[in-house]
């Protein structure tokens, strides 16, 4: 009996991948800055990205956003309420989010001329990591509430981020949270991530953090890079 | 948990590899033996989880009965300071292993690949040992 060898040599999400390229570069060919949040349950994503939609309305830019959820709408309706266009992709018990999704929402729905748009990603801090959606940044969430060591647990997501963003920092004393160990946290798996501190609640790093976005912006818009 | 989706994906690659290659081979009888992935220490992967999807998700398909080997790929980055690749033993950490520069530059360790598939010839299958 003589064994066969087919040498394939393809990778899995090749597919996922390429539709992400693609998507990439013709978003900020339109100048569109794709921002993907990442982060477990319960970390604040839709708090941050209420206040960031507000904030960057207020200031004049083009938003929108597109929100992942196991099964409820509860988060794209909070999200609503700040006027901007949100659409709900719901993942029927899916945990993460795929490029295909986010090409045949946008396909779609049509939100108009946009500047950013940002795709709130299922909470979870494994899955995610592996499926790239288009993003030109992907911000992962880390709360002050939930221990200072969750880089280190999760290190693929947190090593796969262009930013880290501390959030509840308003809850810091309360729930001593050791921002030394935090940051070294982050340092370990992604040597030199920038950090951002903010609180949705009282708007503390908001500015920063809206600043950020749109140095990342500019800065693509004058030179996109063909893929990450 | 999305090793179901991978384990889906894997299976759809292998079918439409042994179609390409071997169209005969694609109809009848479990024929297939083994296939092989490798798997990066940072494709976000379980190795366990997948095995165990990838028994369920075979079934009924030309595939059932066949072995998935994982070939787990090191994590390696790039330490600017060496000029060199460098394996990290640890993903916890990603400092140079020789001179302790930090460095995010990762080189090898993402893959998700089907690399071969081995095949047994139908008129050749004898039947299991023992």
């Amino acid at each position: 009996m003589t064994p066969r060898i087919l040498e394939i040599r393809k990778n899995l999400l090749k597919r996922n991948d390429e539709i992400a390229r693609e998507l990439r570069s013709r978003l900020l060919a339109d100048g569109v800055l794709v921002v993907n949040l990442v982060s477990g349950p319960g970390t604040g994503k839709t708090s941050l990205l209420r206040r960031t939609l507000t904030e960057l309305r207020g200031r004049g830019f083009r938003v929108a956003a597109l929100v992942g959820d196991l099964a409820t709408d509860n988060d794209a309706r909070r999200l609503a309420e700040t006027g901007a266009p949100v659409r709900q992709i719901t993942t029927d018990g899916l945990c993460h989010l795929e490029a295909a999704m986010v090409e045949s929402h946008l396909a779609a729905w049509a939100p108009g001329p946009l500047d950013l748009l940002f795709i709130e990603n299922v909470g979870n801090l494994v899955c995610p990591a592996s499926y790239d959606l288009g993003e030109s940044v992907r911000a992962v969430l880390l709360s002050v509430t939930e221990g200072e060591d969750k880089p280190l647990k999760y290190p693929t997501l947190f090593h796969s981020a262009d930013v880290a963003v501390l959030t509840k920092i308003d809850l810091a004393e309360p729930c001593e949270f050791d921002r030394a160990a935090a940051l070294s946290n982050l340092a370990a798996v992604r040597p030199g991530i920038p950090v951002l501190e903010t609180s949705a609640r009282t708007g503390a790093g908001i500015d920063a953090w809206i600043d950020f976005l749109l140095a990342a912006r500019s800065r693509l818009a004058a030179d996109p890079l063909p893929g990450r | 948990m999305h090793e179901l989706s991978i384990a889906t994906n894997l299976i759809s690659l292998a079918l439409e590899a042994i179609q390409n290659k071997s169209p005969a081979l694609h109809t009848s009888a479990p024929r297939v033996d083994q296939v092989t992935l490798r798997v990066g220490r940072l494709a976000g992967v379980d190795a366990e989880a997948l095995q165990f999807c990838y028994e369920i998700a075979t079934r009924d398909t030309p595939l059932a009965g066949s072995q998935l080997v994982i070939e787990e790929v090191p994590a390696v980055v790039y330490c600017p300071a060496c000029q060199a690749e460098r394996e990290l033993p640890s993903v916890q950490r990603f400092v140079c292993p020789e001179c302790g520069q930090p460095t995010a530059e990762l080189r090898r360790g993402r893959e998700l690949e089907l690399t071969c598939i081995q095949l047994v010839e139908p008129d050749t299958v004898s039947p299991p040992a023992g």
